[in-house]
């Protein structure tokens, strides 16, 4: 049977982040009043503590933070290595995604490394993954 | 502080710790529970307090198979303060917990326990399923679509990130692996973790889990219960074994999520500790530090101000400094990379061991009267200071 990732129950606070990608947009949740980004999205900014918060469609790119080669299967079928890298997102400041690095050996990854967000859609879900910028 | 209620470790217990135990985890905990309360000189009608973390799981149950209610539903115990709960500053905040309570003059004997049955889970999906379902909700939405399944992967990160901007080196960082193994040897209550002692050719040689991490990086799930007794300074009169005070308590978060920019609590937690003690860092004499993942303890070392941040892996290079006859021993029972994923209770039972002088082969030389014990150290950190004063 194929490796299917796991994948999140969707709800009223998540689904733009999970499904942004069906439009090619990465969603992150943005204060409207002081317009901190809010990431994982919730319902009110932890800066100003303003509920007035949306959805706010950013570029994509981003710099790795930092990251490891993940060498152990951990569950049946999931093909390694592969690269999972916490990405800072250049227009979203303090925002940290963890996220995975694909199309690029696993080696040539570093600390740094512009990447670019690219989907993955799995049932309703777009899940956003990146690979090195052009 | 009156001496009345100041909060003192006087009972020390350990199950059988084990991989794939039969023995059911409750028993664990009773077990555990006994040897603290014979090694006290208490009997359970004396105990009026109960604390353990994160209280009995639901949907995950190996996780923590025993919680509050049960035990005191199970044992008859005259509970006039208790409290079981995750949403806490890691495990050993359940320490912290029960000595507010002892403080304030709530309770006078507390039993704080965690029981952990993950090993023995592994070979009985029907009856402790997994936690990996196919879809999630909470924190793991933001970690498991990304087949970042571990804390390998998310503290790797950290690791790494000491690796390129540091240059940690994985030979310094297996001084924390060797340490523990070397301890573990010397430990009865780890022969079933650790079989051989581990070298370096082992672990240079032994597969990647998360790089930087490989296998022997990562603590073995287990099967096992630790107690600490808990006791009010007006009670010491009560117990008969040699009472180590708890001396400095401190646990911090920032923020629960990994995904934040700055994530070691650990850092926050260590210069919080000496707050609230007149000890300072040239005063501990052995530490027993978080190893979920080898990493963590280097980060304590850091956060603790043994050394600065991102000199650990200097500081524990060659591992003379922190072995037994060292400057700073650290991890004397063999930790969780030696002696099994206890989860944070192992630590602190550990701490008072040396402090007594009970520690038997593996006991460090000079008297030691100072020790820190920590647990977690990601968003979430809790360090305690004890002493034999």
């Amino acid at each position: 049977m194929a490796f299917t990732r796991i994948l999140p129950n969707l709800n009223s606070t998540n689904r733009d982040f999970w499904t942004g990608g069906a439009q090619g947009e990465l969603r992150i949740m943005q204060c409207q009043d002081c317009k901190t980004h809010i990431h994982p999205p919730t319902l009110v900014c932890r800066h100003c503590l303003s509920d007035n918060v949306a959805p706010h469609a950013v570029s994509g790119a981003g710099q790795v933070d930092t990251y490891v080669i993940n060498y152990q299967p951990w569950a049946p079928g999931m093909e390694v290595p592969f690269v999972v890298a916490r990405v800072a997102l250049d227009d979203a400041p303090g925002v940290i995604i963890t996220s995975d690095i694909i199309g690029t050996p696993v080696d040539d990854v570093d600390i740094g490394m512009k990447v670019q967000v690219t989907f993955l859609q799995q049932e309703d879900v777009w899940l956003p993954l990146f690979e090195k910028a052009a | 502080m009156s001496i009345a209620r100041e909060t003192y470790v006087t009972g020390l217990g350990l199950s059988e710790v084990g991989v794939r135990l039969t023995r059911p985890p409750l028993l664990l905990t009773v077990d555990a529970i006994k040897e603290a309360l014979a090694d006290a000189g208490l009997t359970i009608d004396q105990i009026d307090g109960v604390s353990t973390y994160p209280g009995k799981s639901q949907g995950y149950t190996q996780f923590s198979p025993v919680g509050a209610d049960e035990l005191i539903e199970v044992l008859g115990i005259n509970a006039k303060w208790y409290a079981g709960g995750g949403e806490v500053s890691s495990q050993l905040a359940a320490l912290v917990a029960a000595a507010g309570a002892i403080r304030l003059g709530q309770a006078r004997h507390v039993i704080c326990f965690r029981t952990v049955y993950e090993a023995a889970a592994l070979v009985r999906p029907e009856e402790y399923p997994s936690r990996f379902q196919p879809r999630v909700d909470g924190v793991q939405q933001w970690f498991l679509p990304f087949n970042a399944f571990s804390a390998a992967n998310w503290i790797g990160q950290y690791a790494m990130r000491h690796v390129k901007k540091y240059g940690m080196t994985r030979e310094q960082l297996a001084q924390i692996a060797l340490t523990d193994s070397a301890n573990a040897i010397l430990n009865p209550r780890a022969a079933a973790i650790t079989k051989k002692q581990l070298t370096m050719d082992d672990y240079m040689s032994s597969r990647m889990i998360s790089s930087p991490f490989c296998l022997y990086d990562c603590d073995r799930f287990t099967d096992c219960s630790t107690v600490l007794i808990l006791s009010a300074g007006d009670a010491l009169g009560e117990v008969k074994s040699t009472p180590i005070r708890l001396a400095g308590m401190a646990g911090t978060a920032n923020r629960h999520n990994w995904d934040q920019e700055e994530w070691v609590a650990a850092y926050t937690t260590g210069k919080e500790l000496w707050k609230h003690t007149d000890y300072t860092v040239d005063d501990v004499d052995t530490v027993q530090l978080y190893d979920g993942f080898s990493f963590n303890a280097v980060t304590w070392l850091e956060g603790l101000g043994f050394c600065p941040v991102g000199e650990g892996s200097r500081f524990i290079e060659g591992g003379s400094r922190i072995a037994r006859d060292g400057e700073l021993p650290l991890n004397t029972n063999g930790g969780q990379l030696g002696a099994g994923r206890q989860h944070g209770f192992g630590f602190a039972h550990e701490a008072v061991s040396q402090l007594r002088g009970e520690a038997g082969p593996r006991q460090i030389p000079n008297n030691p009267k100072v020790a820190v014990a920590t647990s977690g150290g990601g968003p979430l950190a809790t360090a305690l200071l004890f002493a034999k004063d």
